[in-house]
């Protein structure tokens, strides 16, 4: 009876200790189901509908305010802004833009755009077609330059949103950057022997 | 003993103000009033269930007690009267959703705006850029230390009051878009009821259309590290055509401003300047004194960067340092503004350094 | 509840191989009786509460009046974060686990718990994490000042040093609850004496049951959240900054999806001991016991779904804000069937007024005053104005003061005479329960008022039309304070002397514990009773 009671409390526990295991690996899985739910409702303005649209027609009928945003995150010394603050656009036309970054330091930088729309629920009918932020900006001490963007408003875009405002933190990774082309270099040099 | 209570309290307390206020602020919008009556609804509801619910259990208290010669009966279980008080229940928290869910879909109002304001919280203060006009300012406590310290007498706006407002016209939709450079913060203006973090890397937006010209002032109420408490945010709003005229003013006065930046100051202008614009934009961290907070942020007296190269000193000022909390100023501070403070941080908090920098050398 | 009819072999420990317990400092350290790790838990709770309290005083202190008069701002802040961490992890729950380990093998009839070893463990690993967390007081940079739910990115990238250790001490204390929380479940599923059917069992020991429960499916997602955070700050991972693709928000869903249940973990204890006390008093069979068991179940299961209602001014997209609203309001309703059964339980009864039976009125009472704060908190518009007020200091204030804190009062009370074998001095701790009472109104109740009126919480000085309320929450948080001196008074004298108790103590307690005789002897139910 007792041994008996002893088998039954160590499979328990061993079920038991193994529930809190999974709890644990379910905390961590929780950062890949976020970004899947945000992808389906937009939740954090973050995912966007990728690559172009499949859009086969303008509607003409509806235009749409598009605004431009820009912020420096904290210690990132960069002149970073809209070369145009808005633009009234029809759901389904292709349009053209660009962002002015400066790197007024005195060293190499390089920086990371991160996007983020609002309203969320308009982010997945933001296309981007092609992208400053799908890459690491890098730039000289003292250079400046224009970063294009081309994007479609999707014409599935809910009939009560008039305007959409996409935003671009942009996040110094120079120092993430020295480190990768560090690594980048050290295989080189393995490989070479 | 209430009276000597109350008594003691009014004697201990700051006589400035007596405001007892207990409940939400109304507001001064239509829909901060609709979240008032929906406030107000619940309120209700809940104290009328309260007084049903103690009111039989004061009244068992009274009436059942064994000293009163109560005996227990013996039942401890009723289907009937389960089953109405898990359903009821549910019935009035119906009737409460829908109310509600009508508010949250006015706030979810997506609709044009008049004028888009972007607010971004930085470690302590608030910067608001508008989208549609060349505007752009930092808006930061303007309480004195000394009311602070208890120095001297608190004002009626102490801790609620700003050098730089945000100015917003009556009658038209604004549209905030709200993000942050640093922390999370959240921007409150209770009487417009809206509230809205300000996340890093994210963007948030909230919308309003006061009726009334008047100033209305509110807090951060997201805890954003030590002067959390030191952030207000001050909201004025003015008719059309006084919006319109602040909006010149503001353009006429940046061209000013660039006008001034080129002319040169003598050492002891810049160090008074620079005094100003230490207390306001540096002492939080670095300490009014200079000596700083040992472990968190360096001291500026004697420190190797205000009494070193003024090239260094100016660029740290204006970019910042990676992965410190020392932020790039360059967008908070006129040229005028970073040589005032240089300046000052090395002819003054015990460092005699001698150099001084003019405005026109600001490399901005 | 049902009565239970006991057969009792064995009320005197007559097995020769038990002994009494060993002497000195190493009866304590490798104690494997529940009694003792019990005792050991709750003294432990004891302490921290009091550090809590003092911190708390710091706290009230500086807000008494408008201006900066006693600490920096970033030192007040270290004080309201390591205020919560400590009365959260450090008083709350352990009075709990303490309460679970000497009553639930006692109320089911089991010898001992079912891993005493572990049970050893569990506790000892304990005043390490602690003693971990407030060395950080005096590390260069401070404690952790970053709010005890210790939101990204201020507690990553711009946290002070100590945070490692703060995510090291969060760490141990999550050890020790998901072993304790395990070998409670064992203990219950496996230990009862025969007869005592799982819808027999007192309902202090099922909602314990479910707690343990929660604790082990959330424990671990608060050491995940700490873990990710390490990485974010020491080896260059981005879960919670954006820089790197991640996103501060996240934190918070992770963070509430541990945090919601654990305010649950907090409260389902009580709703047992309140259980308990509420029919010994009122000499009437508690209202509705099958009801009860579903109400804490659900309200369990709810717990899980209702997360992101700290989080409604976050930016959520209108769905998300309905459905988070719609669950958290639903859940009112198995805790109103709670509150109702219990003023069932009164109607009629035949009532007493010792010193439990008034914590756990003022239980039921100031309990359900949080409650409709919560109820109006649950509303999401109106959520914009309260969210991050006073308003929600007071909230939940209520609810974890006048409720989890008396809880823990009312079953130290309840259960001192069978611990010690002594009759509580009622005079004693009638004038315990009314300063408490006085004091705890004094001090929260004005917080609903600053908190409409619009003062932010977390903020070390305030705006001139908070002054009034704020120093009268400081009168009454130091009548607080001071008044529990009377409790440890009360505690430490019935140790010590006192009226002779009878096994029952109490007139109208039922339930096995209350069969054997009072003080309980060092080994109860060496033999399993029999229950009917």
């Amino acid at each position: 009876m007792a041994e008996q009671n002893e088998t039954k409390t160590n499979r328990l526990v061993v079920r038991l200790a193994t529930a809190a295991i999974a709890m644990f690996g379910f905390g961590f899985a929780l950062v890949p189901l976020y970004d899947v739910f945000c992808d389906i409702t937009g939740l954090n303005g973050k995912n966007f509908g990728q690559g172009p649209a499949e859009v086969t027609s303008v509607d003409r009928s509806r235009t749409v305010k598009v605004q431009f945003v820009t912020v420096n995150p904290a210690d990132m010394p960069w002149d970073f802004r809209p070369t145009v603050r808005s633009m009234r656009v029809h759901p389904g036309e292709d349009k053209n833009t660009t962002f002015y970054a400066k790197n007024s330091t005195t060293e190499w930088m390089v920086a990371q755009a991160v996007p983020s729309v609002t309203p969320s629920e308009a982010a997945p009918f933001l296309h981007k077609v092609n992208c400053f932020c799908f890459d690491r900006q890098p730039l000289d001490a003292g250079t400046d330059t224009e970063m294009p963007l081309l994007f479609v408003v999707d014409p599935e875009l809910p009939e009560h949103i008039s305007t959409i405002t996409l935003s671009y933190a942009l996040y110094d990774l120079t120092d993430d950057q020295k480190v990768t082309q560090l690594t980048l270099d050290n295989d080189k040099g393995r490989t070479s022997l | 003993m209430s009276k000597a209570f109350t008594l003691a309290l009014s004697l201990l307390s700051t006589p400035a103000l007596a405001d007892w206020q207990l409940n939400m602020n109304e507001g001064v919008t239509a829909l901060s009033r609709e979240i008032f009556d929906l406030h107000m609804l619940i309120f209700w509801i809940c104290v009328v269930i309260g007084v049903a619910v103690f009111g039989v259990m004061f009244y068992s208290i009274f009436k059942f007690r064994k000293s009163k010669g109560a005996v227990a009966e013996h039942w401890h279980e009723n289907t009937t009267v389960e089953v109405f008080w898990t359903v009821v229940p549910s019935i009035i928290l119906i009737a409460m959703a829908v109310p509600a869910t009508a508010t949250l879909m006015d706030m979810y109002d997506t609709s044009e705006a008049d004028v888009d304001i972007q607010i971004t919280g930085y470690q302590w203060k608030w910067r608001y850029q508008y989208l549609d006009e060349d505007i752009d300012f930092f808006s930061n406590l303007s309480t004195p230390r000394e009311e602070i310290v208890n120095e001297s007498t608190k004002n009626p706006n102490y801790l609620l009051e700003v050098d730089n407002a945000l100015v917003i016209p009556a009658n038209k939709k604004v549209r905030f878009l709200v993000t942050a450079n640093d922390v999370i913060h959240s921007w409150w203006v209770p009487h417009f009821a809206v509230k809205k973090d300000a996340i890093p890397g994210f963007i948030n937006e909230a919308w309003v259309k006061v009726e009334e010209p008047g100033v209305y002032r509110g807090q951060c109420t997201e805890l954003c590290g030590k002067d959390h408490g030191f952030m207000p945010v001050v909201v004025e709003v003015k008719s059309e055509a006084d919006y319109e005229q602040w909006v010149a003013d503001q353009k006429a006065m940046k061209l000013a401003m660039a006008d001034e930046a080129s002319k040169d100051l003598s050492m002891d202008e810049l160090i008074a300047k620079g005094e100003g614009v230490y207390q306001a934009a540096c002492s939080g961290c670095h300490q009014p004194n200079g000596q700083g907070i040992p472990g968190a942020f360096p001291a500026i007296t004697g420190s190797a960067i205000a009494t070193g190269a003024i090239d260094a000193h100016i660029d740290i000022i204006v970019n910042g340092k990676t992965g410190t909390a020392m932020q790039a100023f360059k967008e908070q501070l006129s040229a005028v503004d970073i040589a005032a403070v240089v300046t000052y941080q090395r002819n003054a908090l015990g460092n005699t350094v001698g150099d001084m920098v003019q405005p026109s050398a600001i490399q901005k | 509840m049902a009565t239970v009819d006991v057969d009792l072999p064995h009320v005197k420990d007559e097995d020769p191989h038990h002994h009494g317990p060993a002497k000195g400092l190493g009866r304590w350290l490798y104690t494997t009786n529940h009694k003792d790790i019990g005792s050991m838990y709750l003294i432990f709770s004891l302490t921290m509460f009091m550090i809590g309290g003092i911190m708390a005083l710091i706290i009230r202190a500086e807000l008494f009046q408008p201006g900066l008069q006693l600490v920096e701002p970033n030192f007040f802040n270290q004080m309201t974060t390591m205020h919560g961490l400590i009365m959260v992890f450090g008083a709350v729950m352990p009075a709990f686990v303490g309460l679970a380990n000497w009553m639930i093998p006692m109320q089911i009839g089991a010898p001992d718990m079912a891993l005493p070893r572990m049970n050893n463990w569990s506790f000892w690993i304990l005043p390490f994490a602690f003693l971990i967390l407030l060395s950080s007081l005096f590390m260069p940079g401070g404690a952790p000042n970053f709010g005890w739910t210790f939101y990204a990115p201020l507690s990553t990238t711009y946290a002070p040093e100590s945070v490692t250790f703060f995510i090291f001490g969060v760490h141990i204390m999550g050890a020790s609850s998901i072993m304790g929380a395990i070998n409670i479940i064992a203990t219950i599923l496996n230990m009862r004496a025969p007869g005592m059917t799982l819808m027999k069992m007192p309902l202090f020991v099922w909602t314990w049951l479910i707690t343990a429960f929660l604790l082990i499916a959330v424990m671990p997602v608060l050491a995940g959240v700490v873990t990710m955070m390490l990485m974010d700050i020491h080896f260059g991972t981005s879960f919670f900054n954006a820089a790197g693709g991640g996103d501060p928000v996240l934190f918070q869903h992770v963070f509430w999806f541990f945090g919601h249940p654990e305010v649950y973990i907090m409260i389902l204890p009580a709703f047992g001991i309140i259980s308990e006390i509420i029919p010994t008093f009122a000499r009437k069979r508690l209202f509705g016991y099958s009801s009860m068991v579903y109400a804490v179940a659900s309200i369990a299961l709810l717990s899980f779904v209702v997360w992101a209602h700290h989080m409604f001014t976050v930016g959520m997209p209108l769905v998300g804000e309905v459905f988070f609203m719609f669950a958290t309001m639903l859940i009112a309703v198995p805790t109103g069937v709670k509150v109702f059964n219990w003023v069932a339980t009164m109607f009629r009864g035949s009532m007493t007024f010792e010193t439990p039976m008034l914590f756990a009125i003022a239980f039921v009472v100031l309990f359900t005053i949080g409650g409709f704060s919560g109820l109006m908190l649950a509303i999401a518009p109106a959520d914009f104005q309260y969210h991050d007020t006073y308003f929600v200091v007071a909230h939940f204030h209520y609810v974890l003061v006048p409720g989890a804190i008396f809880s823990i009062m009312a079953a130290t009370y309840y259960w001192l005479p069978k611990w010690t074998g002594h009759q509580l001095n009622e005079t004693m701790g009638k004038l315990h329960f009314w300063l408490s009472f006085v004091g705890v109104n004094v001090t929260f109740f004005p917080m609903h008022f600053v908190g409409l009126a619009g003062m932010p919480r977390r903020i070390p000085d305030y705006a001139l039309q908070f002054a009034d309320f704020n120093s009268m929450a400081s009168v009454g948080a130091f009548i607080f304070g001071f008044s529990q001196l009377v409790f440890i008074y009360n505690v430490i004298q019935n140790v010590r002397a006192g009226e002779k108790a009878t096994a029952q103590v109490w007139e109208g307690a039922q339930g096995l514990e209350w069969t054997i005789p009072s003080p309980a002897p060092y080994h109860t139910f060496s033999t399993p009773p029999k229950v009917d």
